[in-house]
C-alpha cells in the first residue's frame, strides 16, 4: 500500500520535472512544426501578409510544384554531393585528429584538442573573411600554395566546379573538431587489455588499429555517422556566406533554397513544403545508416 | 565684457533645448547602405528647422535590406519613414505597408508630379495612386571608348539601333577579331530588358497578370539583342569572367559598356589617365531613334509607413529632403543623381559633361512592371537569356519555358485581381 503511494509520488514528481521542458518543447518546437505543416497546404505568400483573406487551401500543389522545379532538383543535387564528399571526408579528418591526440607518443594533448576544437565554437561570419582571403583567386595562400607546387591556380569561389569542392573544405575544417572529442572519448573506453592481448598474439600497430580499434569504435562510428549527415543535409551557413549559392547556382543547397522562397520571396506555403520534403528524405537516409552501420555495431 | 554675453547666450541656448526637447517627437527613418550613412549629415540641419522633431536614423545594409523592411512590417515595427528603391513599391503596396501619398502632396505646394521626371515618377503610382517620392533616380546609359568609336568612322554616338549595329561592325574591324565593340553582361538581367522595353514590350501583358515574353514586340528586341552576340559584337560572358572592367575598358578588350551613375566615378578613378580623355557617355540608340531609345527607371523613393504615429513630422523631413538645395547637398556627399528636376539646372552638377547623357536618359525612361513579383521574374529571366546566349537552348523554347514559369508565378496575382474585379462588380 504504502509502496503504491510512494510510487505514485515518485511518478508526479517526475512529471513535474519534465513538463517546465515539455512545455517549452511542445510551445517553441511542436507547435511551429504544425503551423509549418499546415502552412505547407497552403499558398501563404507576401499576399497573404497584408490580405490574410487571401490564404488559400492547395493541397499538395506546393510539393508538386517543388517537385516539377529544376531548383529543386539542383539545389538536391548540390546537398547530396556536400554530404557524399563532405561527410566521410569530416568523419575521416575527425578519426585522424583523434588517433592522433589519443596517440601515445603525443605531447600537449590538452592544447591541441582545444586548438582543433576552435573552429567550432568560432562564428562563421569571422571564419568566413579569413577564407575569403585564403582562397583568393590572386592573393590567397591556397593558391600560392598550389603555385608553389607547379599548379595552376584555381579561381575557388568564382569556378562553378571549385565553388562547392572549397565549401566543402571550409566545412570539413570547421567542423571536424566535434566529432573528434566524440572519438576521443570512444577511443579512452577502449580497455587497454585488449591491446595487450592483441599484442602478446603478434599484432603489429595496423593490425591492432585495424582489429581492435575500428570494432570497438563501432557505436561511435554510428552516432558520428548519423549526427554528422543529419547535420550536413541542412547545411546552409557556410554557402550563405561565402558564395550566396553562386556561381551560377552550383552552391544552393537546399536548405537554402527554402530560406529563398521563404524570407526572400516571402513564400512561405512553398518553403514549409521543401522543410518536409528534406525531412522525409534525412528520416530515409537516416533509416538506411541505421540499417548498415546499426548492423555493424550490434555484431561489434 | 565677452564673458557675460557668451553665459547669456549659452542660458538662452540651454533653456530653448530644454523646452524643445520636452515637446520634441521622434521619428525614425530607414537609409539603405551609403545613403543611410550620409543621410545623417542632412539631419541637424533639419532639427534646426524644426526644433519639435528628432529624427533617428537607422542604416539598414541594402543586402538585408529587403528582409529587414517585411519582417519589421510582420512584427508592426516599420519605421516612420524610410527610403525604399523604387521597384520595391509595389511589393510594400501589396503588402499594405505604405500610406497613400494623394493627401500629403495636396498639402505641399512644392511637390507634385511636374517637378520630376516622368517616368521615374510612374514608378511609385500603383493603380492611380503615388506611394513614394522620388529621392534619388537611377537609370543606365551607353558608356563608350570615344577614340574607338571615332576610328571607326564615327564622330557622335548613332541614335537609332541599325546605325549602332553598323557602328559596332566598324569598331569591330578597328578593335581586331580578339577584342569586342560592346559589353552586355550575362549575369545581368538589365540588357535585355532594356532591348525589349525600347522595341516596346510590355514585359507582362493583362494587367501584369500573365507573362508577354513570346509576342513580337519582345521578340524584337530579344533578336537584337541576341544579333550582337552572333555576330561576335559582344562576347558571351558575365562580370564574374571579365574580371576587372575598367581594365579592360581601359585595354579595348571591350569599348562600349551599358551601365549607370555609379560607373562615373569609378572610371575616373579606375581608368589610366592618359585614357581620361577617351571615355564618354550617350543616350541609349533605340529601334526608331533617341524618343524610343529608352532605359530603366531606378532610382530610391521615399515612403511613409500606415503604422506610423508621426506621419505629419516624418512628411515635414521627407519636404526637406526633397528640397532642390538639398538634393544637390545629397548628390555631393553620395553621387546620388537628384530626383527633382529643378536641381539638375545646377552648374556644379552640369559641368560634367557626362552628366548630360544621363540627363537625356532620364526624360525617357520606362518603369519595370509593378508586381510584387518582378524581382524574381527578372532573375529568372536572367538564367535563361543566359542558356540562349552560351547556346544550350533555343530563344523559342526559353521563351516559352520562362512564359509557363512566370504565368505559374503570377497565379496569385490573378486571382487577387479577379476577385477585386469581382467584388467591385458586385457592389
Amino acid at each position: 500500500m504504502s509502496n503504491q503511494t510512494s510510487e505514485r509520488r515518485q511518478r508526479s514528481a517526475a512529471w513535474g520535472f519534465l513538463l517546465p521542458a515539455l512545455g517549452l518543447i511542445a510551445v517553441f518546437f511542436f507547435l511551429p512544426v504544425l503551423v509549418g505543416l499546415v502552412m505547407s497546404f497552403t499558398d501563404f505568400d507576401v499576399y497573404a501578409i497584408g490580405t490574410p483573406a487571401s490564404i488559400r487551401f492547395v493541397g499538395l500543389r506546393n510539393y508538386a510544384q517543388v517537385l516539377h522545379d529544376d531548383e529543386f532538383w539542383n539545389a538536391l543535387r548540390n546537398t547530396f554531393y556536400f554530404v557524399a564528399v563532405g561527410g566521410p571526408l569530416s568523419v575521416l579528418a575527425s578519426l585522424v585528429a583523434a588517433l592522433l591526440v589519443n596517440a601515445k607518443v603525443a605531447r600537449m594533448k590538452s592544447f591541441f584538442r582545444t586548438v582543433y576544437f576552435t573552429p567550432v565554437v568560432t562564428t562563421m561570419v569571422a571564419v568566413a573573411i579569413v577564407w575569403r582571403y585564403l582562397l583568393h583567386p590572386r592573393y590567397g595562400l591556397i593558391n600560392a600554395a598550389l603555385v608553389a607546387l607547379h599548379f595552376k591556380p584555381v579561381d575557388w569561389l568564382g569556378d562553378p566546379h571549385y565553388a562547392m569542392p572549397a565549401i566543402i573544405l571550409l566545412a570539413v575544417w570547421k567542423n571536424f573538431g566535434y566529432n573528434m572529442l566524440i572519438f576521443i572519448a570512444g577511443l579512452g573506453s577502449i580497455p587497454e587489455d585488449l591491446y595487450e592481448a592483441a599484442e602478446l598474439d603478434g599484432a603489429g600497430a595496423w593490425a591492432r588499429f585495424l582489429h581492435v580499434t575500428l570494432p570497438s569504435l563501432a557505436p561511435t562510428f554510428l552516432f558520428v555517422g548519423v549526427m554528422t549527415m543529419i547535420g550536413q543535409f541542412q547545411i546552409f551557413q557556410e554557402p550563405y556566406v561565402m558564395t550566396q549559392g553562386g556561381p551560377l547556382r552550383s552552391t544552393v543547397t537546399v536548405v537554402m533554397l527554402m530560406y529563398e522562397q521563404g524570407f526572400r520571396w516571402w513564400r512561405m506555403g512553398l518553403a514549409t513544403s521543401i522543410a518536409f520534403l528534406l525531412f522525409v528524405l534525412m528520416l530515409v537516409a537516416t533509416a538506411i545508416q541505421l540499417r548498415f552501420q546499426g548492423g555493424e555495431a550490434r555484431k561489434a | 565684457m565677452l564673458a557675460p554675453a557668451a553665459l547669456l547666450l549659452a542660458a538662452l541656448l540651454a533653456a530653448s533645448c530644454q523646452s524643445a526637447k520636452s515637446a520634441r517627437t521622434t521619428i525614425r527613418f530607414w537609409g539603405m547602405g551609403r545613403e543611410g550613412e550620409v543621410v545623417q549629415d542632412l539631419v541637424p540641419d533639419f532639427e534646426r528647422e524644426h526644433p519639435d522633431i528628432h529624427v533617428i536614423v537607422q542604416q539598414v545594409p541594402w543586402s538585408a535590406a529587403h528582409e529587414k523592411l517585411v519582417t519589421g512590417f510582420v512584427g508592426r515595427s516599420t519605421p516612420d519613414v524610410s527610403q525604399l528603391g523604387n521597384t520595391w513599391v509595389p511589393e510594400f503596396t501589396a503588402l499594405n505597408a505604405l500610406e497613400p501619398l494623394r493627401p500629403w502632396l495636396a498639402s505641399s505646394s512644392a511637390l507634385d508630379s511636374s517637378r520630376y521626371f516622368p517616368g521615374i515618377w510612374d514608378t511609385n503610382v500603383i493603380d492611380g495612386q503615388a506611394y513614394g517620392l522620388p529621392w534619388y533616380v537611377d537609370t543606365r546609359v551607353l558608356f563608350y571608348r570615344k577614340d574607338v568609336l571615332a576610328k571607326a568612322g564615327y564622330r557622335s554616338m548613332p541614335t537609332t539601333w541599325s546605325e549602332w549595329r553598323t557602328a559596332l561592325r566598324a569598331m569591330k574591324k578597328v578593335v581586331g577579331e580578339k577584342n569586342y565593340p560592346i559589353f552586355l553582361p550575362l549575369n545581368e538581367w538589365n540588357p535585355p530588358v532594356i532591348f525589349a522595353m525600347q522595341a516596346g514590350s510590355p514585359l507582362l501583358k493583362d494587367d501584369a497578370t500573365r507573362a508577354a515574353f513570346t509576342d513580337s514586340s519582345y521578340k524584337q528586341g530579344f533578336d537584337f539583342y541576341l544579333s550582337l552576340f552572333h555576330e561576335g559584337l559582344a562576347p558571351p560572358v558575365g562580370n564574374n569572367e571579365v574580371a576587372n572592367v575598367y581594365q579592360e575598358f581601359g585595354r579595348g578588350y571591350l569599348n562600349m559598356w551599358i551601365t549607370g551613375p555609379w560607373n562615373l566615378g569609378e572610371m575616373r578613378n579606375r581608368l589610366p589617365a592618359e585614357r581620361q580623355n577617351d571615355w564618354a557617355t550617350a543616350p541609349l540608340p533605340g529601334p526608331a531613334g533617341a524618343a524610343s531609345g529608352v532605359s530603366l527607371a531606378g532610382g530610391s523613393s521615399l515612403v511613409l509607413y500606415k503604422d506610423s504615429p508621426h506621419k505629419r513630422e516624418a512628411w515635414a523631413f521627407i519636404e526637406y529632403l526633397s528640397r532642390p538645395k538639398v538634393q544637390l547637398r545629397f548628390w555631393k556627399l553620395t553621387g546620388d543623381l537628384p530626383g527633382r528636376v529643378e536641381a539638375w539646372r545646377d552648374s556644379a552638377l552640369m559641368a560634367d559633361p557626362n552628366m548630360h547623357a544621363f540627363q537625356q536618359q532620364l526624360e525617357h525612361v520606362v518603369a519595370t512592371p509593378k508586381t510584387a513579383e518582378w524581382e524574381q521574374i527578372a532573375i529568372r529571366l536572367q538564367d535563361q537569356v543566359e542558356r540562349v546566349v552560351r547556346g544550350s537552348v533555343s530563344p523559342d523554347s526559353a521563351m516559352s519555358a520562362l512564359s509557363r514559369e512566370v504565368d505559374l508565378m503570377l497565379e496569385k496575382r490573378r486571382w487577387m485581381r479577379e476577385r477585386a474585379l469581382a467584388a467591385g462588380g458586385a457592389r
